[in-house]
């Protein structure tokens, strides 16, 4: 049996009411080469709890699961999600809601967004923060658009070698045809971005650092608004990681004119990469430039607070090609997960949880180091750190693997530079013993 | 909105396709929106700027005005240097509906002072309005 909503009687009416004989007859102007003639070639069906027995099956599969320790983050990230999370942003009218044109149908959806925006501007230190973009990297992308679009007539910019190597690829994706010149920063020694060649550089809009970078090392960002300002450029901090922000001094504060990246350690689970939550803000002369929905807050007719879509003349609806970006939409339901998230925590929560990631991040890294392992990059860490070990690590990380822990990236296929070297990341959800194994067989 | 007829178009300026005017004032050119483009736009809520040195060619967008209900792009009537930018815009952008010729947006030192004889006359541009 098919699983179609509609009764064989109500298809036989709307034949009926169509002057058609047979749902063939009604689909013989398709041609018959576009139209599939064997039977789909599918499993015979399963009752629910041999579906169930097949899902469980699949899931133990994975390599990840209930039971395993991961110590990779690199741009997503296993972090305890609150089970109020779960529920809250469980609830159905949250998880129908659509794009909120309607202010007298969608003050909920609009309150949650505002929420979201506020909770976001203050972690990340800038003025206006937008309704949300797709994912960190495509946040990059459109930062950087919009860095051109207020420098006008220039025609370059600058990203860091440390950004996510998937996000310049995005970067990339984005920028090159359009014939934009794409330079890259190189990466010092101490794994911070190597700025001196800035100043060298004419025709330049903007430049883009992340922080903690992709070798999780927190940058210099003061430094680096000096001179990328002194360079006539827009600063844009990106990030994958915003609970660094817990622990470390904000983008905006130390001078970022736009702020972007990844919201997905707020309350949102890792998923095979998505749906993710791109988050985005700026400095305020520059918010007619942003691209995406914004909700603003008002007063209705009555003098009663409100809150409604505001500067939607950026957006593509109104204003066509001229638009700021052909981004129109938002990660509704991924934004109110990690206002929620937000919420739950606190100031005082973040900071905490900022504290614990950090403690138990330099606790292994100060493990590694007395089993022999060196750590690459002298530069200040949050939760991710990149390791060169003494000797071949792929069979203690098989070792460990079979203990159901997954230690650090092989960072060889990002960075062919770096083979051999491996990104750890150590968040709350890595316990002591966990740790204390990889150390014990990595000195094994 | 207004009939044609109820249109002002004063006689001393000059007016575009696209319904900017142009003002000679000595050496240099006031540039403006006509009665026309402020009440088909509507309440204008933000005027973005050149910055003063920036040259342009005639037909060059050089700005954008954002009304409540739409956005369009500003052009230059002649081409020539901004020499001035009505910086009263920033915090009264309503003035360009209140009184769309005593409102300039920027001020111009002209390439080619000759393009404005290429204007449309206040006869000229009304008829270009009538259709």
């Amino acid at each position: 049996m098919r699983y179609l909503p509609h009764t064989p009687e109500e298809i036989d009416a709307m034949l009926a009411a169509v002057g058609a004989a047979s749902l063939d007859e009604l689909f013989a102007s398709v041609p018959a080469d576009c139209r599939m003639t064997r039977a789909w070639d599918l499993p015979a069906p399963k009752t629910e709890w041999e579906l169930n027995d097949h899902l469980r099956a699949l899931a133990a599969s994975m390599g990840v699961n209930e039971q395993t320790a991961v110590l990779v983050g690199a741009g997503s990230y296993h972090h305890h999600i609150p089970e109020t999370i779960r529920v809250l942003a469980g609830r159905s009218e949250f998880l129908t809601a659509y794009t909120p044109y309607q202010p007298e149908m969608a003050q909920g959806t609009l309150q949650g967004i505002f929420e979201y925006q506020t909770l976001t501007a203050r972690l990340l230190g800038v003025d206006v923060v937008n309704a949300s973009m797709y994912d960190g990297a495509s946040a990059l992308a459109e930062a950087l658009l919009m860095g051109l679009r207020i420098a006008k007539k220039k025609r370059r910019v600058a990203v860091a070698r440390a950004i996510h190597p998937h996000y310049r690829a995005v970067v990339r994706a984005y920028l090159e045809p359009a014939g934009f010149e794409i330079v890259e920063l190189d990466t010092l020694d101490s794994g911070r971005t190597d700025l001196g060649g800035l100043g060298s550089l004419d025709d330049l809009a903007a430049a883009a650092l992340q922080s903690p970078n992709f070798f999780g090392v927190i940058e210099d960002l003061d430094s680096a608004a000096a001179a990328i300002h002194q360079a006539g450029a827009l600063f844009v901090a990106c990030f994958t990681e915003p609970l660094a922000y817990g622990l470390c001094r904000n983008p905006g504060s130390c001078g970022a004119d736009i702020v972007c990246g990844e919201g997905q350690s707020f309350g949102l689970p890792r998923s095979f990469g998505g749906p993710n939550l791109g988050m985005f803000g700026c400095k305020e002369p520059f918010t007619r430039n942003m691209p995406g929905r914004l909700v603003g807050e008002t007063r209705d007719v009555e003098g009663r607070r409100g809150y409604v879509l505001t500067l939607a003349t950026r957006e593509q609806h109104i204003r066509r090609e001229k638009a700021t970006s052909n981004i129109c939409s938002n990660q509704g339901i991924c934004a109110l997960t990690a206002a929620m998230y937000m919420a739950s925590l606190g100031g005082t929560g973040i900071r905490q949880l900022a504290r614990l990631n950090y403690d138990r991040s330099e606790y292994l890294k100060n493990l590694l180091i007395k089993a022999g392992a060196r750590i690459v990059f002298a530069g200040p860490t949050f939760n991710e750190f990149v390791v060169e070990f003494a000797a071949d690590f792929r069979p203690v990380r098989e070792r460990l693997l079979a203990k159901n822990i997954v230690a650090g990236l092989e960072l060889g296929t990002l960075y062919p530079d770096m083979a051999g070297r491996y990104l750890f990341c150590v968040t709350e959800t890595i316990d002591r013993q966990t740790m204390d194994t990889i150390a014990a067989e990595v000195g094994a | 909105m207004k009939e044609i007829e109820e249109l002002k178009l004063p006689d001393d300026i000059r007016y575009t396709d696209d319904h900017e005017w142009a003002k000679i004032t000595g050496d240099t050119v006031l540039v403006g929106v006509s009665d026309y483009a402020q009440d088909q736009m509507g309440d204008v809520v933000f005027v973005e700027l050149p910055a003063i040195g920036d040259t342009f060619a005639k037909g060059d967008e050089f700005g954008t005005l954002e009304s409540v209900k739409a956005v369009s792009e500003l052009y230059m009537p002649m081409s020539g240097e901004v020499i001035a930018v009505n910086t009263a815009l920033a915090d009264s952008p309503e003035l360009i509906n209140q009184q769309p010729y005593a409102t300039w947006i920027v001020e111009i030192k002209p390439s080619d002072p000759s393009e404005y004889g290429q204007l449309h006359d206040a006869a000229s541009y009304l008829q270009l309005l009538k259709g």
